[in-house]
């Protein structure tokens, strides 16, 4: 166990090295000049010379890539160009509020995607299947920003359940964590239904019934911890969608988080907090495949880590 | 007064065992399929005594599983149906249930505690994810009021009378860490834990080894002495019947055929199925005389076909830090043999014993070390292309006919491909040689246009045979190829693989776990175990003065289709195979082989 976590970290660090390496070269890659977005349109030549030579600019790529792995090692992310602030301390202030939309979006889009799934299998071929697989259907296929400002409409603007933007209790956490949540519902709703009617066919599940076991038995303790075993494997990945996500959902919501710095950052080719975001994000996808990998043995003990 | 109490007991007594505990009358069994109900068991009607077995025999599609199913209300939804018909399920005191009229809710009582039901796949039939102790106290807890520690302990008790040792700790253990035999002997102890009045037994040897079938066939004998259990076995296996059965009936086409005591069936047998049935069932001690062995030392110097020396396999497992190999499969150690021309050598052993791994090797479909010679050329010596062109003259055909024929080609492009790889003939005369190849094994060229599944089990493995013969091969290796059959289809196959040889002289590597199989087809036989070769001979050398113990106990497991020769007891190993996984550097002792004369060699037990 111990020997297998040492080698998925190495790995992880490697993959973690690979992603800063392909988002420094895209964004030096970039024809938008940062420095012409800091000095401004009336700066003189003389003065984005003088940037770009402060900022390191003017440097080769390798040099400049160099520089800012050595200070990565040392956990420095860099100064934001724009907000004259450390991108660590941005990053850090931020982080909570999206996590914490993110446990949400996760929890909903499992309780959703994982009950539609269950149901819609059970019932299999009844109206009740077609019906929450077209809704499944509409869950994957509707755009986050169409769906956040349907949601805000009806239930903060029309019935004023919730408010329509801002960040503090869990009234906020609701709406954007439903947006994000739809999502991957409609994923884990066919995801579910389709490894559940896999394994209602299985021996096994034709033995239990035989042992003469009641219908919640047999649905919960036999057939949910086999079917459910794909799906985590997903969630891992799922971390990945949600960070795209996380940029719509945030702006639409005026949520405080780090896809709202993004946004700002990519508008204005800020690179180091475009960095620092990035490998934020490619970390959490990282640690989530992790994540998943150690749970599966829990679930299925055929599955050893090694 | 305390006379009368006594005899009402000793009357009741005797009642009982007369009295059926289960009986069917009219029963009728619907299955909606793409067009329309099929009726899959029609007007079946039986009675099933206290304490007796009671065998339904019949072959694929007879519809004995769906007769099981249909007693325990588990008929495949929504598709099956009990059309019509009662089943009546008696209780000790005398009060009935009426099966097809219960509610889920009702029904679900009599499972597992009155009706308890074992599968034939025990690979498949323990839930993955749960611990046996889990499955097991689950259902005792269902029925019983017994909490979850003297549940466990019940649990504890039923592993231990299907004779599994350290119960306590198994109780922690995961299906996944136990061999197919036990895992069936948890799914008996599963179904007995409570005691049921019935037990029906769904083919509950067929997917194992002989030997453990042996084991298993025994253990439920025992156990339903012990406990007065009525079963019902179903089997395709009429050794099985007559291993086990106080009364069979004999199912087709969803109807009973035939019904009778065990004796009566097997001696003097009324409906012409059931005498085909029984006709068609490979016997031991039937095959001699079929063809008289070539003497070995009047083969040697001929021109083999196939010469295998000293044949290793080998397959790495992974672990540790980086990946490294850290233990290996053993699966082929120093195999050697050679197949003559018209010769049927047979391989035989049990699962993981490593016999179609030998035959893959020969095949050239998994890398080996050690000399493989085909029509007299060493194929290590050669090139790709050389390689190529000798390889043409070793076909395979697999066991699983619905597997190995592509569901998206037509069957005469299946046939037609190894010529097309080989660069063979033009288009029509291609088509010309399929078209004789498919008249040559028994079906019409007009089926060339058809798809694999528009067959039946027995035609697809008649095309696999097409597939092998179309480069007309010296040696055709046949892996397990009649083993998914039915008896009779596969005595049609069987006649069919002999007509070729005599025709084409082609030489069969036939493996099989089926002895009687093996006795009836081949010319010799070669026993392997665990990766290496115990005992090779003739086949009258082997099967009538076997000198390994592990040939005798392979030929003595065999159920014997004869109910007079009913075995008492089989000589019960307390041990599982070995595993052929070694670490890296562990050696394996290699066997010696002893001539005992006239090319029979056998590995001597130290």
């Amino acid at each position: 166990m111990i020997a297998y976590l040492g080698r998925r970290l190495i790995q992880s660090l490697l993959i973690l090295l690979g992603v800063s390496l392909i988002t420094f070269a895209l964004l030096y890659l970039l024809p938008a000049d940062p420095v012409r977005q800091i000095a401004g349109r009336s700066a003189t030549p003389e003065t984005v010379e003088n940037i770009r030579r402060q900022l390191g600019l003017d440097q080769p790529f390798v040099v400049q890539y160099w520089h800012y792995l050595t200070r990565l090692i040392g956990g420095d992310l860099g100064r934001s160009y724009i907000q004259r602030s450390e991108v660590t301390e941005l990053i850090v202030s931020r982080l909570p509020a999206s996590l914490l939309l993110m446990v949400g979006a996760i929890l909903c889009e499992l309780a959703i995607g994982l009950t539609m799934g269950l149901v819609a299998a059970v019932k299999r071929g009844t109206a009740t299947d077609q019906t929450l697989m077209v809704a499944s259907f509409v869950g994957v296929s509707a755009p986050q920003f169409v769906v956040g400002l349907l949601l805000l409409y009806v239930f903060a603007v029309r019935l004023g359940w919730f408010p329509i933007g801002g960040y503090g209790s869990w009234r906020h956490l609701v709406l954007p964590s439903l947006t994000m949540g739809i999502l991957g519902a409609g994923w884990y709703a066919r995801m579910m239904r389709s490894s559940m009617i896999d394994v209602l066919r299985q021996d096994y599940m034709r033995t239990a019934r035989a042992k003469g076991l009641a219908r919640g038995a047999i649905l919960f303790r036999h057939a949910l911890p086999n079917a459910i075993l794909p799906v985590v494997a997903m969630i891992g990945i799922d971390i990945g969608v949600f960070m795209g996500g996380i940029v719509v959902v945030e702006s639409v919501f005026g949520w405080p988080g780090i896809g709202q710095l993004a946004w700002q950052a990519i508008q204005r080719v800020d690179i180091p907090i475009i960095m620092g975001v990035t490998l934020v994000s490619a970390f959490a996808i990282v640690l989530g495949n992790l994540l998943a990998d150690i749970i599966a043995p829990f679930i299925d003990p055929r599955i050893k880590l090694r | 007064m305390s006379a009368g109490v006594v005899d009402e007991h000793a009357d009741a007594a005797t009642k009982a065992v007369s009295r059926p505990v289960l009986e069917i009358t009219g029963l009728s069994v619907g299955v909606r399929g793409e067009d329309g109900e099929r009726e899959v068991v029609s007007g079946l009607s039986l009675s099933l005594r206290r304490g007796e077995t009671l065998c339904i025999a019949g072959e694929s599609g007879s519809g004995k599983s769906m007769t099981a199913l249909a007693i325990m209300r588990l008929l495949p939804q929504p598709a099956g149906r009990i059309a019509a018909g009662t089943i009546r399920l008696f209780d000790k005191d005398g009060s009935t249930v009426e099966l097809t009229a219960l509610d889920e809710r009702r029904m679900r009582d009599i499972r597992g505690d009155r009706i308890a039901m074992i599968f034939q796949e025990p690979m498949t039939s323990l839930n993955p994810v749960l611990s046996i102790g889990r499955q097991l106290t689950e259902s005792i807890e269902a029925h019983t009021g017994l909490s979850h520690a003297e549940a466990q302990r019940r649990a504890v008790e039923a592993l231990q009378a299907v004779r599994i040792s350290e119960a306590e700790s198994r109780l922690k253990q995961f299906p996944h860490e136990l061999s197919g035999g036990m895992r069936q002997r948890v799914m008996i102890a599963m179904a007995l834990a409570l005691e049921p009045d019935v037990l029906i037994a769904d083919e509950p040897t067929t997917a194992l080894d002989v030997t453990v079938q042996g084991e298993v066939l025994e253990l439920l004998r025992d156990l339903q002495r012990q406990h007065g259990t009525s079963v019902i076995l179903i089997t395709h296996d009429m050794g099985v019947v007559a291993e086990m059965a106080d009364r069979v009936i004999v199912m087709r086409n969803g109807r009973m055929v035939e019904e009778g005591a065990t004796a009566d069936i097997f001696a003097r047998p009324r409906a012409a199925y059931t005498q085909e049935l029984l006709a068609a069932v490979p016997r031991i001690g039937s095959g001699a005389g079929r063809r008289a062995s070539s003497e070995p030392d009047e083969m040697a110097g001929k021109d083999k076909v196939a010469v295998v020396n000293d044949l290793h396999v080998r397959f790495d497992l992974h672990g540790g830090f980086f990946g490294r190999v850290t233990r290996r499969v053993h699966a082929v150690e120093g195999v050697s043999f050679s197949i003559a021309p018209n010769e049927t050598l047979a391989l035989v052993g049990e699962s993981g014993c490593g016999k179609s791994t030998t035959a893959k090797a020969l095949a050239g479909l998994v890398p080996y070390t050690g000399g493989v010679t085909i029509g007299g050329r060493e194929l290590s010596g050669l090139g790709g292309d050389a390689r190529k062109a000798v390889r043409r003259d070793v076909q395979m055909v697999f066991q699983d006919p619905y597997a190995s024929l592509d569901p998206r080609m037509r069957v005469g492009d299946l046939v037609a491909e190894p010529l097309l790889i080989h660069g063979i003939g033009s288009r029509q005369e291609r088509r010309e040689r399929v078209a004789a190849l498919f008249e040559r094994v028994g079906l019409s060229a007009a089926q060339m246009e058809l798809y694999p599944h528009e067959f039946s089990g027995g035609q697809r493995q008649r095309i696999c045979i097409a597939r092998a013969l179309a480069l007309r091969p010296k040696l055709i290796i046949a892996d397990e190829s009649v083993s998914a059959l039915d008896v009779s289809v596969q005595a049609r196959v069987l006649d069919l693989l002999k007509e070729l040889q005599r025709e084409f002289g082609v030489a069969y590597l036939f493996i099989s776990h089926d002895m009687a199989v093996v006795e009836n087809i081949s010319d010799r036989v070669a026993v392997m175990y665990l990766g290496q070769i115990v005992e090779i001979g003739s086949r009258d050398q082997v099967f009538s003065n076997p000198r390994h113990p592990y040939t005798r106990r392979l030929i003595e497991a065999v159920p014997v289709p004869d109910p007079s020769r009913r075995r008492t007891r089989f000589a019960r190993l307390d041990r599982e195979i070995p595993s052929a996984t070694r670490r890296i550097g562990e050696t394996v002792p290699k066997l010696l082989l002893k001539d005992f004369g006239g090319g029979h060699l056998a590995a001597v037990a130290d």
